[in-house]
């Protein structure tokens, strides 16, 4: 039985029960209403909830659990020997796994029958040739120990889903028995389903704290791998990155960690200036139309996708600075180089630079402005030594922000700034940063086993560390400035 | 009689500026103008990128088509001439290409077009590597036309329809291995004629994507559905995930460990780079969970994830904003806590949190770096299917269509790149706009 229509049924099972849980509490009151503990919605809505909520998590815990039983199971049947021969049990494994939805495929289209497929043998019939026929590739011919743990694996698969959509479906209507045969005049249906409404939203807002644990689980796990393959001392301290699949790579986090704070140091160059002084002219001189205007606009860039920054740093800013200024001047021959990444990534920080600054500047008590005017300062005078003074704290912890959002950006840096891992001053020359390796390393067909792919992990976590800390520090600035004039 | 005569000129005056205020008056001017400068930085910047963008792109548009009839000869297309679908599916696109060879030709000859200086083979280059599958398409839709002469509307090689673009002009051809200064001087001796004509072009943005040779085939219809289906997953798994998260957190949470736990991890995540989601999603989704690559479920979920905190932020703002005289007023008659907030609080704040969610909904449709590692990169030619099976077959997306384009060798692939992201911009466009005239239609100030 396919997922949606167990799903289906359990839904359905529930709207049964609403109506007749409702039904109940109504008929139970004779009628009246006005008798029941709760509104008689709350008495079908708890037939409901009782019905599908226990029986959908079975559901998803089943579906979780059911693939790392069947593949224990399954592994004990291939001997040692084809291990030793294929090298890797989880290649094997795929391609039992692929055998077997082969099958069952050829049986769904009726190339074989139901017969056909669990009678078929290696000796008689040419399996690849079979499932190549229906349109299911294999690498290699199926030998006798595949094709047997195949069989296996869709006997339990097959078996596993008949339990769970009985157990699922039986859970369900229980659920509803249970509800319903509790459904009376005096339940306390509203407060009952008021709980179980609290706890999905509580459910609900785990999810953040979930998702922090994933992400930090997946690339400690990995990371612990790749520690296993590579010395930890030679990938923070080395300073070569030449990854190469045939082993003996050297995977330095050195040159990469350069490129990235060299890039990030432009773009703050670009994006500080000219972000801070559109906030201070925003705030303090613009007239209310200009405001209108240049307002929105500055903001509109940051509604723009880093695609698009990375197609105009590829296709516009990059070949300018090559041929005005990089190759007049001997620089450089390269269109993508770390001055066209960081310039481009300065544009991106303009409006997150002003709208921040924008908004720490109108924090600053107006009683500060009056008495600097009130002393005879200039408009000039009082930004510069009266606001910015009070404001410093916040726009420090502004351009913190900004800095992780340049460390972490991705898109513009792989479209900008090239792909080569050098230690070099040189600001036209292309260089290479910690997220273009990531996505280097881990776009394609990549062997999870190999340390040149565990290292985008370890690379990962660096990043994560790197940015969470300036993340931190920048809002502990930020809160603890805001507290000031609270 | 001292100096009665001969008054000593004043230190200052009020009437004259002295030297000093004229310094600090010039600093302020400075000042301004500094500030105006880096304003008009800022605008120049984005002016300049719109240019860059549509200048480029706006060509991608349109493209460029041969018209000639073709004979659709039996003895070739279906030697066994029982028109059976299946049987003549064995004659393969270089079965057809020779055909349209010699249409064109013929074509040609008849019309009294001068062919100087370009071979057969030449001739052939000129018409798309498509559009022989697109001739063969059409005959096994519809197997009576064979043996009759059919006018075909085929696509024209990228080099041809760059030099009707303005790409690609007779001085490059003479550099260019791929296209000749005569084949181009045909090409304009066929427009002369009216066989060949550039008009808009719907396959750009409903077509799939075609391989790295044929630039002028490659169409957007696959990753825009395939960023359609993301963004019904997130909207179904974020929009009620979130707004729930926020409930709870804005009315329900106690001031304890847990909820400071909570508010921590949702402020951090906004914040994390948003590669390290696509790390969260290969590791958890693909290799843990063992869901299928390049498919719109994983990338949707890992979008989904990114986009919960904006959204969070967005609804516990505008659930802020209800005052708190309705929840009172609400409890006053009897209603339950719960009640007071899904029947009273929840539909006041609701048009705050559909302009969080639409926001929130165009920064996932512009995410790319998070898609490459869930491997959206791969090429895809084959539409998937109707949802929900199809949230599991491998798809593009739109901001990695344009990557993938860029990274190709061909430069008309620079300019379908930016074609892409025209359509891009202008959804991102639509959506904000959306946003932008809920919160004007709808928004309350209490």
């Amino acid at each position: 039985m396919p997922l949606i229509w167990i799903i289906l049924a359990v839904l359905a099972l529930g709207a049964a029960g609403y109506v007749l849980g409702r039904k109940r509490a109504v008929s139970s009151a004779g009628g009246d209403i006005r008798i029941l503990h709760s509104l008689p919605n709350y008495y079908g809505m708890n037939v409901f909830l009782t019905a599908v909520v226990p029986a959908l998590l079975v559901l998803v815990v089943w579906l979780l659990v059911q693939p790392t039983v069947i593949q224990r199971q399954v592994t004990q049947l291939i001997p040692d020997n084809d291990i030793m021969e294929s090298g890797e049990l989880s290649l094997i494994m795929s391609d039992v796994r692929r055998v077997a939805d082969g099958l069952d495929r050829a049986v769904e289209q009726g190339a074989l029958s139901r017969e056909e497929a669990r009678m078929i043998r290696t000796e008689f019939t040419n399996i690849r040739e079979t499932l190549a026929s229906i349109g299911v590739a294999l690498g290699d011919d199926v030998n006798a120990d595949v094709l047997a743990a195949a069989q296996r694996y869709r006997a339990l698969q097959s078996a596993g889903n008949t339990v769970m959509a009985a157990a699922v479906l039986i859970l369900a209507a229980l659920g509803l028995g249970y509800a319903y045969s509790r459904t009376h005049k005096d339940f306390r249906a509203r407060n009952t389903v008021e709980r179980a409404v609290l706890s999905i939203l509580i459910l609900a807002s785990t999810i953040a704290i979930l998702t922090t644990v994933g992400i930090v689980l997946s690339m400690v796990l990995e990371t612990r791998d790749f520690f296993h393959l590579y010395p930890a001392r030679e990938f923070f301290f080395g300073t070569e990155w030449i990854p190469s699949f045939e082993g003996g790579s050297h995977l330095g986090l050195l040159p990469l960690l350069w490129g990235t704070l060299y890039i990030t140091f432009i773009a703050l160059l670009v994006a500080v200036p000219v972000g801070l002084f559109s906030a201070i002219y925003l705030a303090e001189y613009a007239g209310r139309r200009m405001r209108g205007i240049a307002k929105p606009m500055i903001e509109v860039l940051a509604g723009i996708p880093t695609i698009v920054y990375g197609l105009f740093a590829l296709i516009t800013v990059g070949p300018m600075l090559r041929d005005y200024f990089a190759e007049p001047l001997g620089l450089g021959t390269s269109s993508s180089s770390v001055m066209t990444a960081g310039i481009v990534m300065g544009i991106m920080l303009i409006p997150f630079v002003s709208s921040l600054s924008d908004d720490i500047i109108n924090a600053v008590p107006q009683s500060l402005r009056d008495g600097s005017y009130g002393l005879g300062a200039t408009q000039s005078e009082t930004v510069k030594q009266v606001i910015l003074p009070a404001a410093l704290p916040g726009i420090v912890g502004a351009i913190l922000l900004a800095a992780s959002r340049a460390i972490g950006e991705t898109m513009i840096v792989v479209m900008g700034a090239g792909a080569a891992a050098t230690l070099s001053l040189n600001p036209f020359e292309a260089m290479t940063t910690v997220t273009v390796k990531i996505v280097g390393q881990l776009t394609g067909d990549t062997d999870f086993s190999s340390p040149e792919a565990l290292v985008a992990f370890a690379l990962g976590l660096t990043l994560f560390a790197i940015t969470l800390g300036l993340n931190i520090l920048a809002l502990y600035i930020v809160r603890k400035y805001r507290e000031q004039y609270e | 009689m001292t100096d009665a005569s001969t008054p000593v000129p004043p230190k200052s005056s009020l009437y004259a500026t002295s030297d000093r205020v004229k310094r600090r008056n010039r600093s302020e001017t400075r000042f301004r103008a500094y500030g105006f400068a880096a304003i008009t930085v800022g605008v120049l910047a984005l002016i300049l990128l719109v240019i860059s963008i549509v200048s480029n792109g706006a060509s991608a548009f349109r493209q460029t088509y041969i018209t000639i009839p073709v004979e659709l000869t039996e003895a070739r297309l279906d030697p066994a001439g029982n028109r059976d679908p299946a049987e003549m599916a064995r004659v393969t696109t270089f079965g057809y290409a020779p055909l349209l060879a010699q249409a064109l030709q013929q074509h040609l000859q008849g019309q009294g077009i001068s062919m100087e200086g370009v071979t057969p083979r030449d001739l052939m280059a000129m018409i798309s590597q498509e559009a022989p599958a697109q001739v063969r398409a059409l005959v096994l839709a519809n197997p009576e036309i064979v043996g009759q002469t059919v006018t075909m509307e085929m696509l024209a090689g990228g080099r041809i329809d760059g030099y009707f673009k303005g790409r690609v002009t007779l001085e490059s051809a003479e550099r260019d291995s791929n296209v000749s200064p005569a084949q181009l001087l045909l090409a304009e001796r066929m427009a002369e004629a009216g066989l060949i004509e550039t008009r808009f072009n719907w396959a750009f943005i409903t077509g799939p994507d075609a391989s790295d040779q044929r630039p002028e085939a490659a169409g957007l219809g696959i990753a825009i559905l395939g960023s359609f289906y993301m963004m019904i997953v997130v909207l179904v798994l974020a929009l009620p995930i979130g707004v729930a998260a926020s409930i709870y957190l804005e009315e329900f949470a106690p001031q304890n460990r847990f909820t400071d736990a909570i508010e921590v991890n949702i402020s951090n995540l906004a914040a994390v780079p948003s590669i390290v989601f696509g790390i969260l999603g290969l590791a958890i989704f693909i290799n843990f969970a063992g869901l299928p690559q390049s498919a719109p479920i994983v990338g949707g979920l890992v979008l989904t994830l990114m986009t919960l905190p904006t959204i969070i932020i967005a609804t516990r703002a505008s659930l802020r904003a209800v005052p708190p005289s309705i929840r009172d007023a609400a409890l006053g008659l009897g209603a339950s806590k719960m009640q007071s907030v899904f029947h009273h609080v929840l539909p006041l704040a609701a048009p705050g949190i559909l302009t969080g969610t639409i926001i929130g909904l165009a920064q996932a449709l512009g995410e790319t770096a998070p898609l490459l590692l869930i491997g959206m990169v791969a090429f895809v030619r084959e539409f998937p299917d109707a949802p929900p099976e199809g949230f599991f077959d491998p798809t593009s997306a739109l901001p990695v269509q344009v990557y993938n384009w860029t990274q190709r060798s061909d430069p008309a692939f620079v300019e379908r790149a930016s074609g892409a992201t025209i359509v891009l911009l202008v959804f991102l466009l639509f959506m904000n706009a959306m946003a932008v005239i809920l919160r004007r239609r709808f928004e309350r100030r209490w």
